[in-house]
């Protein structure tokens, strides 16, 4: 009992306050300032804050509709289905699946010398590498989207099922059109669980580092590697407290969302099985 | 529900062109560690992944992988075990703030963790020197969201209470009580969560690389610009590792729930 909560206070409290704290000293005297808070106002800052806004917001919407259209032709598989116990496993996989090995993968595929550049190039002269773009802003938003469709399917998957076979029968015995019932019953009701998941994939997404660390190799487009760069610095003192500022930007773009996703699951459950 | 046979047709090919995606980039990727370069131009061969051995920086890292790996499951079960027990015997107020704390991990990114954590590890290596098994601290805090799920739906499947009441009325102190009395009915949860820590430990990068330690991730990393072929093989190597691990614990929570139809995804 007591070695966790001592555990828990000195991992993973006290770094969360240092952070905190930090962002609020000065680095060279450790007196109080707004400056490195005010540093987070500049326009490179906020560029790249609106970059990582970009790519979180952009795949989790686009992880969303795919994960939602995946689990629902999942879950038409019938509950007893081997298929769909099979993939609902490889979700489960792929969904853990980013970092350094997740980068090599989809620079084994698109890279210069990828297959598919490869193919494409002897096979049809189609030159899908162009100038590296997979090393940049869009190929960040590609690749994520690869973590982020399992990630909806195991988390949108189970309002999925908790919608009642009941309601579209009923639906149906008023003589509503499928359409009619999807429109009207079925997304109506799924919507809050749709609005959760795509914020728990947003909050995925903004948190990722290593995946980026490894494929983007000029600048610093996202605020991860913004950090990254802010910590590793050596041309400029202070820059490690610029560092704890963006990491509170972190902490507090991440609460926020989460918070909203604390209250759609609040909602969501009341519908749904 | 019944289906059309268009229907069909459509999940069908839908079905198959999410496989694609999802397929495509391991088949390149193992594709690629085969594929020999330089003098082995044109060849099928598997001289990359004798490689990940024979290079001497790589083994000794993938061993210090395997090792955190092993001294993370340790230290969890130790620190994560025997608190949730004696939250649900003694302290059931307690268990909330238990609940909270082990999920926050999920809040507060592990990039942020690495930021503010410098400072305690200054500590950590002036107490316990500077290998890299001392992630083990930082890696227990990560895998503690997967890890307490794991344990808490395994300690809610059976009755607690009755089991530690009957054995201290038979005179089992606490510590029998925990560890041979709970613990063997619990077995599957620890080991659902060993499996899941397993694996987040091998893939980890963030604070292996941040915080300067050789980890398998780190040193396939470094390698990458330099030995393309081994490091890709490498890399493959461990997603199918981290995958046998994960599709293990994903059956294995399966054969726990005998009716499919009442089961929880």
């Amino acid at each position: 009992m007591l070695p966790f909560f001592g555990f828990l206070a000195v991992f993973l409290i006290v770094p969360t306050v240092t952070v905190i704290i930090g962002a609020f000293q000065d680095g060279e005297t450790g007196g109080f300032t707004m400056g490195n808070i005010e540093a987070l106002g500049s326009s490179a800052a906020i560029d790249t804050l609106r970059k990582s806004l970009l790519l979180s917001g952009s795949t989790a919407l686009l992880g969303g509709v795919l994960g939602a259209v995946l689990a629902y032709l999942i879950v038409s598989l019938g509950p007893r289905s081997i298929l769909r116990r099979t993939t609902l496993s490889i979700a489960g996989v792929l969904a853990q699946f980013g970092g350094v090995t997740l980068a090599f993968a989809w620079i084994s595929l698109l890279g210069f010398s990828g297959l598919l550049t490869v193919v494409l190039r002897d096979g049809i002269g189609f030159d899908i590498y162009g100038t590296g773009w997979l090393y940049g802003l869009k190929g960040l938003i590609v690749v994520y989207t690869y973590f982020q469709v399992p990630l909806m399917v195991i988390v949108f998957t189970p309002a999925l099922e908790g919608l009642r076979p009941q309601l579209k029968e009923a639906a149906v015995n008023l003589g509503a059109t499928n359409f009619q019932y999807w429109r009207m019953v079925g997304i109506p009701l799924l919507t809050p669980a749709f609005l959760g998941s795509v914020l728990l994939l947003f909050a995925n997404a903004f948190a990722a580092y290593a995946t980026a660390a490894i494929l983007v190799s000029q600048g610093n487009p996202i605020v991860p590697l913004l950090i990254r760069s802010a910590l590793t610095s050596e041309v400029l003192l202070g820059q490690q407290n610029l560092g704890f500022a963006l990491a509170t930007e972190m902490i507090v773009v991440v609460a926020i969302v989460m918070g909203l996703y604390a209250l759609l699951l609040r909602r969501t459950s009341r519908w749904l099985r | 529900m019944r289906h059309g046979a268009g229907f069909r047709v459509v999940r069908a090919v839908l079905l198959g062109l999410f496989a694609l995606y999802f397929f495509l980039p391991l088949i390149s990727m193992a594709n690629f560690s085969v594929q020999g370069k330089g003098p082995l131009e044109g060849e099928i061969t598997f001289h990359y992944y004798a490689e990940l051995v024979r290079n001497e920086d790589l083994r000794s890292a993938i061993v210090s992988s395997l090792l955190l790996a092993a001294f993370t499951v340790l230290l969890m079960v130790v620190l994560l075990v025997p608190t949730m027990i004696w939250v649900r015997l003694r302290t059931p107020g307690l268990s909330r703030t238990v609940e909270f704390l082990c999920l926050l991990p999920l809040t507060v990114p592990p990039l942020v963790i690495v930021v503010g954590i410098t400072n305690v590890y200054t500590w950590v290596n002036y107490l316990l020197g500077d290998s890299p098994q001392v992630l083990v601290f930082a890696y227990v805090v990560l895998v503690l969201p997967y890890s307490y799920r794991s344990i808490d739906s395994a300690l809610s499947a059976i009755d607690v209470t009755t089991l530690a009441e009957a054995a201290r009325s038979l005179g089992a102190g606490w510590t029998t009580v925990i560890t041979r009395i709970v613990m063997p009915n619990i077995v599957s949860g620890v080991l659902g969560a060993a499996f899941i820590a397993i694996a987040l430990v091998l893939g980890e990068y963030v604070f292996a690389s941040l915080l300067h330690y050789d980890t398998m991730p780190v040193a396939l990393a470094a390698i990458y610009k330099s030995e393309t072929s081994t490091a890709i093989a490498g890399a493959f190597a461990s997603i199918v590792l981290i995958s046998l691990l994960l599709l293990g614990l994903s059956f294995f929570n399966r054969s726990k729930a005998p009716d499919v139809g009442g089961q929880k995804a």
